[in-house]
């Protein structure tokens, strides 16, 4: 398995060597138009470096803070702290990551951290009433893969190199269509006036080309990504269905994520902007079509590295998704008999019910569980001494 | 003159090729330990589980002792073997998880038994630990593996032989008891 991580690290790293240096090709045509390239290329890094640092140093945060996640202990949700530890054990991570909750209908989960030693896990609340434990199971494997095979920094990196290129692009072409352009060539001393154009013209077609390129790379990092976790999942769990009736419960909804937005969307286990009924074009999604991931899944023989990219290469044809380094290993069978998984397995309602219990109780409301089977929720703010039933009558103290 | 350096280029390459095998062994060997701790946590906590399970489930079950006093002795068996090796001890500990698995088929036909919060906590517990087990298991098997290989195949083994790195043992449950674990469909 390390020879995988690591090999695909050197592929990755190529990929974004490639953004890197669209990223420096920008920088200096800008540099290059405004009088001197090497202070276009220092602004570039410099942008480069800052908003790297940041993502570096605060990402995780941010990215939770802004989903509004909220951190959950073992009492809080023990089944899902429970499957979070089990494929912690599985994949040998070192350090429990933490856990998170999205209070959201949305069906998502996702990963972040820069390193496994300092990981976090979120699931929407929308998701971990759906699915059961070996659906949940596969959806926590995937992400633990994400965080072991440090996929979360790699595309957090990306991300941001993708962003600068933008940024840069943007600013950079509209200086060059209207402000800048006219007064820097009066200022200039004269002469070469054709080879100011041609530059001019050259700059212009590269700053609307690279943010494209650099999203196609990106897209492509980012699909490898999530078939290699895929793979990753079944090889934890002995247990590719789990992973592929989650994705098919997954699929099936269409309702977005309120708290995504387009640099965060690779974080996901599924694109969290997709469309019912369109099948996302292969080339400019970050994630692979579901229909695609569940039939993989389905269609494996045994829960090995090996056995994912068998499929994976009758499917696509060509070259597998799981560098052979890591192909070796031995037959790895799928587990069948799952006794103890079956038996005292929550149904959806009381899963819900118990879903929202946790999120009340996130929110710091107190629940009261009435003789009449009523749930009474006090607010934080809440002060009086006792309260009144109003569906019996009864009072409770608090 | 050319000698020394033909000499000091190849004491070079010998000390980076020993340098770095041995280092590999060592993260292997490594890794063996940690999973194989983790493995005892992992059957220490169940140990702690099954008292309380009993205690939660002796009053609704007054008709099942054999089958309680099956898991008792079981559990008391597997932690007397705790201190054996990986091959004593993967039997023990299979017998007592046949034997819990046999009690949690058993359950199903007390419903008051299934509707009490306490045991469904307990049953919560017991079932992640039983993964818990199983996946550490499986995390340690990969890991002996690995370093067995690396201890057995050409280069790696001439430095394991000379620094005396021994083969781990895998711990396999393979007993018989485990694979005739009753199949049951629950309906819900």
């Amino acid at each position: 398995m390390w020879e995988q991580i690591r090999s695909n690290q050197i592929r990755s790293v190529v990929l974004t060597i490639g953004m890197g240096a669209l990223l420096i090709l920008i920088g200096y045509f800008l540099g290059l138009y405004f009088d001197s390239a090497i202070t276009g290329l220092v602004i570039a890094i410099l942008l480069w470096a800052i908003l790297s640092l940041v993502a570096y140093f605060q990402g995780d945060s941010i990215l939770l803070g802004m989903s509004r996640a909220k951190k959950i202990t073992p009492d809080d949700h023990p089944r899902l702290y429970n499957v979070v530890e089990e494929m912690k054990i599985a994949s040998g991570l070192e350090k429990m990551p933490d856990i998170y909750i999205i209070d959201d209908p949305a069906l998502n989960a996702f990963a972040t951290g820069r390193d496994p030693n300092r990981a976090s896990v979120a699931i929407t609340s929308g998701l971990l009433q759906k699915l059961n434990r070996d659906e949940l199971q596969g959806v926590i494997g995937h992400e633990i893969s994400h965080v072991k095979n440090r996929d979360v920094l790699l595309m957090a990196m990306c991300s941001v190199l993708l962003g600068t290129i933008v940024l840069l692009a943007w600013y950079g072409s509209r200086f060059l269509i209207f402000g800048g352009a006219g007064s820097r060539r009066s200022s200039s001393s004269g002469g070469g006036g054709g080879a100011q154009i041609i530059i001019l013209v050259v700059a212009l077609v590269f700053m609307i080309l690279a943010p494209i390129f650099a999203q196609l790379i990106y897209f492509a990092v980012s699909r490898k990504r999530e078939y290699l976790a895929d793979a990753s999942s079944a090889l934890y769990t002995r247990y590719p269905e789990g992973l592929a009736s989650a994705l098919e419960k997954l699929g099936a909804s269409t309702g977005q994520l309120k708290s995504a937005n387009k640099a965060t969307a690779p974080m996901y286990i599924v694109n969290p902007f997709r469309k019912k009924g369109l099948k996302a074009s292969d080339l400019t999604s970050t994630h692979p079509p579901i229909s695609e991931r569940i039939r993989i899944l389905r269609a494996m023989a045994g829960a090995s590295f090996n056995d994912y990219d068998q499929v994976y290469r009758q499917v696509h044809g060509g070259k597998g998704v799981v560098p052979a380094a890591s192909l070796a290993a031995a037959t790895v069978p799928i587990a069948t008999v799952k006794l103890e998984g079956e038996a005292g397995e929550l149904n959806e309602i009381q899963r819900a019910r118990e879903t929202s219990d946790v999120m009340w109780r996130l929110d710091n409301y107190k629940t009261i569980t009435c003789d009449c089977g009523a749930k009474l929720r006090l607010p934080p703010n809440f002060k009086e001494p006792q309260i009144k039933c109003p569906h019996c009558g009864r009072t409770h103290k608090i | 003159m050319i000698p020394g350096i033909i000499i000091g280029v190849i004491v070079v390459v010998v000390g980076i090729f020993l340098w770095a095998n041995y280092n590999g062994l060592v993260r292997l060997r490594n890794q063996v330990k940690n999973a194989w701790a983790q493995i005892d946590v992992q059957l220490k906590r169940r140990y702690d589980l099954i008292p309380n399970l009993m205690e939660t489930v002796k009053g609704y079950m007054k008709h099942e002792r054999e089958t309680l006093e099956a898991v008792t002795k079981a559990r008391n068996i597997a932690q007397q073997a705790s201190s054996a090796g990986a091959g004593e001890r993967a039997k023990a500990e299979g017998e007592l998880s046949s034997a819990l698995s046999r009690l949690l088929v058993v359950v199903e036909r007390y419903p008051d038994l299934k509707a009490n919060q306490n045991f469904l906590a307990l049953q919560e517990e017991l079932t992640s630990t039983e993964n818990k087990i199983s996946f550490s298991r499986q995390f340690y098997n990969d890991s002996v593996l690995k370093f067995n290989n690396k201890t057995h195949m050409f280069p790696s083994n001439v430095v394991a032989s000379m620094f005396a790195f021994k083969a781990g043992e895998f711990f396999e449950v393979t007993l018989a008891a485990e694979r005739e674990a009753p199949k049951v469909s629950f309906t819900q």
